[in-house]
């Protein structure tokens, strides 16, 4: 029993903090993902949220979304945001649970949260640039 | 000395001054809030109805004035578009950000639906070179023949050809999903580096030439396979996947999925050397 809570302890402190590969050490740099980037989508973990972005956008499925996977930034769970071009950092307050496809859905639900806020920083970019 | 001491503990990237350069781009300093309103379109972007349609005759406009035109009648509300006449003018709906409705009764040119985030968008003629090139997210299905580079650097979103393509589909593609009923050209998925191509025909040679990361799914004969593009075993979960896909796709419904090549990067270019760096800095 003891062995197995050990196990579980030991999986879930692995996510997120995993320390540098030996190709990191070597090229002194840090390389952006230590996950599957091929990992398709399980729909049965769809959110609510996400099935009515679905709906709301007129799509048959996640689209854009069966791309997003939760990632990690400088030991920290984090989401890459295209449009900012750069990872955003999951709060702590989120409780995150242990299997990636959970764990991707919760990464899309708040990648479009994100990228569809007015405090988006793409939104004073625009301000500022705007051209037409 | 002690800088020579000081050298021989660093990697040679960080030697050179060059750890601070993270692969990865910047960390954002905002954090999400999870107590963000829900909202699903981008700040900015017009509320469109579905239901709300017209038509646009673009035959004597140019494809700024067209497309100007485009954003004209999203701002009134409009979801669903009608657009006529387009007769193989280049660069047609181009940029649009928005949830639409977009439907073409004839043939793009050259970047038609180029840099389009979120729309639908169906053609029904053949399009030009690059269509919908840089394409973000949304659903674009062709239904006759694409030309070359069909897909290029798409980071998202389901891009359909119900017929053939031509040469370097996919190439320098992010992610996202590119369905070819028919053929596809030479150097098809060249250089790809995320995302998924299925072609239910036949593919010209060096398939998948230089890919970074990616998969490529195809149907028929394959040509021959580019540098570093090697086979992978077809798990149950692509094929629910490929199911799922080419009924979205609203074609090869009834295709035998389990027959199909998975294609893969067989990872031998992932040469991120200290040597990289130097180069860099070289060339700087």
């Amino acid at each position: 029993m003891a062995k197995k809570k050990n196990k579980k302890k030991e999986a879930s402190s692995q996510l997120g903090k995993k320390k540098e590969t030996a190709r990191e050490k070597m090229i002194g740099q840090s390389i952006g993902y230590r996950y599957d980037v091929n990992l398709l989508p399980d729909y049965k973990k769809i959110t609510p949220f996400l099935k009515k972005y679905i709906e709301a956008m007129g799509w048959d499925d996640l689209n854009w979304l069966e791309d997003v996977h939760m990632g990690y930034e400088e030991g920290k769970p984090a989401v890459f945001c295209r449009n900012a071009n750069g990872w955003v950092t999951i709060p702590k307050s989120i409780k995150l649970p242990n299997n990636q496809q959970d764990r991707d859905m919760i990464a899309r639900e708040l990648l479009v949260k994100f990228q569809m806020s007015p405090k988006h920083p793409l939104v004073d970019l625009k301000k500022a640039y705007l051209k037409f | 000395m002690a800088n020579l001491k000081n050298v021989t503990k660093k990697t040679k990237a960080q030697a050179m001054g060059m750890h601070s350069e993270v692969l990865t781009g910047r960390t954002q300093q905002k954090f999400f809030n999870p107590d963000e309103a829900e909202n699903f379109y981008y700040f900015g972007t017009y509320d469109v109805d579905f239901n709300k349609r017209t038509d646009l005759d673009v035959k004597n406009m140019t494809a700024a004035e067209a497309n100007k035109e485009l954003d004209n009648l999203m701002s009134q509300g409009y979801g669903t578009i009608v657009i006529k006449n387009p007769q193989g003018k280049h660069s047609l709906g181009v940029g649009i950000l928005n949830k639409l409705n977009l439907i073409f009764e004839g043939s793009l040119g050259y970047f038609g639906m180029g840099s389009s985030d979120g729309p639908i968008v169906r053609i029904n003629g053949r399009v030009g070179w690059s269509c919908a090139e840089n394409l973000m997210a949304g659903k674009v299905v062709i239904e006759k023949n694409a030309g070359s580079c069909f897909g290029a650097a798409i980071r998202g979103g389901d891009l359909i050809c119900k017929g053939s393509v031509g040469a370097r589909t996919g190439i320098d593609m992010k992610g996202g999903t590119i369905i070819i009923g028919g053929d596809a050209g030479a150097f098809t998925g060249f250089m790809m580096q995320r995302g998924r191509i299925i072609i239910l025909g036949d593919v010209g040679i060096n398939l998948g030439d230089s890919m970074y990361d990616g998969t490529i799914f195809v149907g028929g004969e394959i040509g021959s396979y580019g540098s570093d593009a090697v086979d992978s075993e077809l798990t149950q979960s692509d094929q629910d996947w490929l199911r799922r896909k080419l009924r979205v796709a609203e074609i090869g419904e009834n295709f035998d999925v389990s027959k199909m090549k998975k294609i893969v990067a067989g990872k031998k270019l992932w040469n991120y050397d200290n040597l990289e760096p130097a180069e860099k800095k070289g060339a700087i």
